[in-house]
């Protein structure tokens, strides 16, 4: 169970939510996106409130995207994988998808089939398929979190690009707490359920508030 | 059975007008049934498979009850139904088929291959990975987008289910012989005449028949493979 008194994300920033497995990271994420409704309380997006008793209007779940741990790809080509988010909203820009695999490093696979590639390829596939629908918020669940280092550098510099360039806001959950700290503006620690503490990285890490967030810093938590 | 084989090309080569006769009809009554039967048992799987409501259990359960249907008992249930004295067989309408026609067997046969469809369909899309359906949720589909999106990547197990039901009804007899009545010339399908022609006493016939439909039955599944993709 997920219980946050109250948690604002800004505009255009990264933030990143460290803490063990089943502290709540993704269950955030999945309300982040409204693939859930709270049992109670309220989402605001920009001056829209959500609730248990409202339904999502499709102009604002979309203007939100998740990349999740696992690359969930359809089994049609490279290029057709990410063009599908544009299909969903009625648009077909070749030039659109091609530049976002581009952005990946993946133009020349186009053609391929997605479920033939290896894991950070599929992974970069999924990141291309959510950029094209230019998204204002990008949730990134553990996005790589089973890659090796050198694709775990790569989605990370693009994560970092796209905030710079397009502004978008991403939240990022992460075990990695090397990564949370190299790309977030602020960090959010959560355990069992609650929102212990959240600040600008450099505190986050420097000078935490709460006994417990030093103590996952430091690697000394026991779970 | 070699003599039956050697009437089967017999009757093939001469272009026999009874044979042609009694395979157009097999396949127009299965493949009608076939198509009316997907039409509702493809969709209806989808929404078993990707909702979840109250009596969820129970559909599913006559869902594959209904897998095992007897043809005959299907076939019971059209005849009382469209029966002069049945609840559909008084009305004077274009909509409601008549018995002894190829509309009823059509009718009878539909409800043969529906549930194997819309259960095999079912199972088909449950297969399908469930991290996919969030992601596709998450790129903004909507529910429709989500269910046809899903349905194409089920689209093998869809393909098996919708062979699954011609094989049922293609070489069913129970029920299309109570509301079709074999007659010559109007309702005489394969599979009826194979009976007759058993009754009769001419089995080299009615290999020949049983051959010609075995080979119907296999080049329809290798068209449909192929259609798939998978041949």
């Amino acid at each position: 169970m997920l219980h946050v008194d109250s948690l604002a994300v800004a505009r255009g920033e990264i933030l990143g939510v460290v803490g063990p497995s089943g502290s709540g990271k993704s269950t955030l994420l999945r309300l982040l996106n409204f693939l859930e409704l709270p049992s109670s309380g309220e989402i605001r997006f920009e001056e829209q409130l959500f609730g248990a008793d409202k339904s999502i209007p499709l102009a604002v779940r979309r203007r939100i995207t998740t990349v999740f741990q696992r690359p969930a790809l359809l089994s049609r080509s490279v290029y057709e994988n990410v063009r599908y988010g544009l299909t969903l909203r009625g648009k077909d820009d070749a030039e659109l998808v091609m530049a976002a695999l581009a952005q990946v490093g993946l133009a020349d696979l186009a053609k391929q089939s997605a479920r033939k590639l290896s894991g950070g390829e599929m992974q970069r596939v999924a990141l291309a398929r959510a950029l094209v629908i230019e998204p204002d918020v990008l949730l990134l669940d553990e996005p790589t979190a089973n890659l090796d280092p050198q694709n775990v550098a790569s989605i990370e510099s693009i994560a970092q690009s796209v905030k710079e360039s397009a502004g978008t806001t991403i939240v990022l959950v992460t075990h990695n707490v090397f990564q949370a700290r190299r790309l977030a503006d602020r960090v959010l620690l959560l355990l069992d359920g609650e929102v212990v503490e959240v600040a600008q990285t450099e505190a986050f890490f420097e000078d935490p508030q709460d006994a417990r967030t030093g103590a996952f810093v430091r690697g000394e938590m026991v779970y | 059975m070699l003599t039956g084989l050697l009437e089967a090309f017999n009757l093939i080569l001469r272009g026999d007008a009874d044979l042609a006769e009694i395979v157009l009809l097999s396949f127009q009554v299965s493949g009608l049934a076939l198509f009316f039967s997907s039409l509702i048992g493809v969709p209806l799987g989808a929404q078993m498979a990707l909702n979840h409501f109250r009596g969820h259990r129970l559909v599913s359960l006559l869902i594959y009850t209904g897998m095992g249907l007897p043809p005959v008992v299907a076939g019971l249930f059209v005849y009382l139904l469209l029966s002069r004295s049945g609840p559909l067989g008084g009305m004077d309408s274009g909509l409601v088929p008549t018995l002894f026609t190829p509309a009823a067997m059509i009718f009878a046969q539909t409800i043969i291959a529906l549930p194997l469809v819309t259960g095999f369909t079912m199972a088909a899309v449950m297969a399908v990975d469930a991290e996919l359906r969030r992601q596709i949720v998450a790129l903004g589909a909507t529910s429709w987008q989500m269910t046809l999106t899903i349905l194409r990547e089920a689209r093998a197990g869809v393909a098996v289910a919708i062979m699954a039901g011609f094989g049922r009804v293609i070489a069913e007899v129970g029920a299309v012989m109570l509301v079709g009545g074999n007659i010559d010339h109007k309702t005489r399908v394969l599979t009826t005449a194979i009976v007759l022609e058993t009754r009769k006493g001419e089995f080299d016939l009615a290999i020949a028949l049983g051959l010609i439909l075995l080979s119907l039955a296999f080049l329809s599944n290798l068209l449909m493979l192929r259609l798939q993709g998978t041949v």
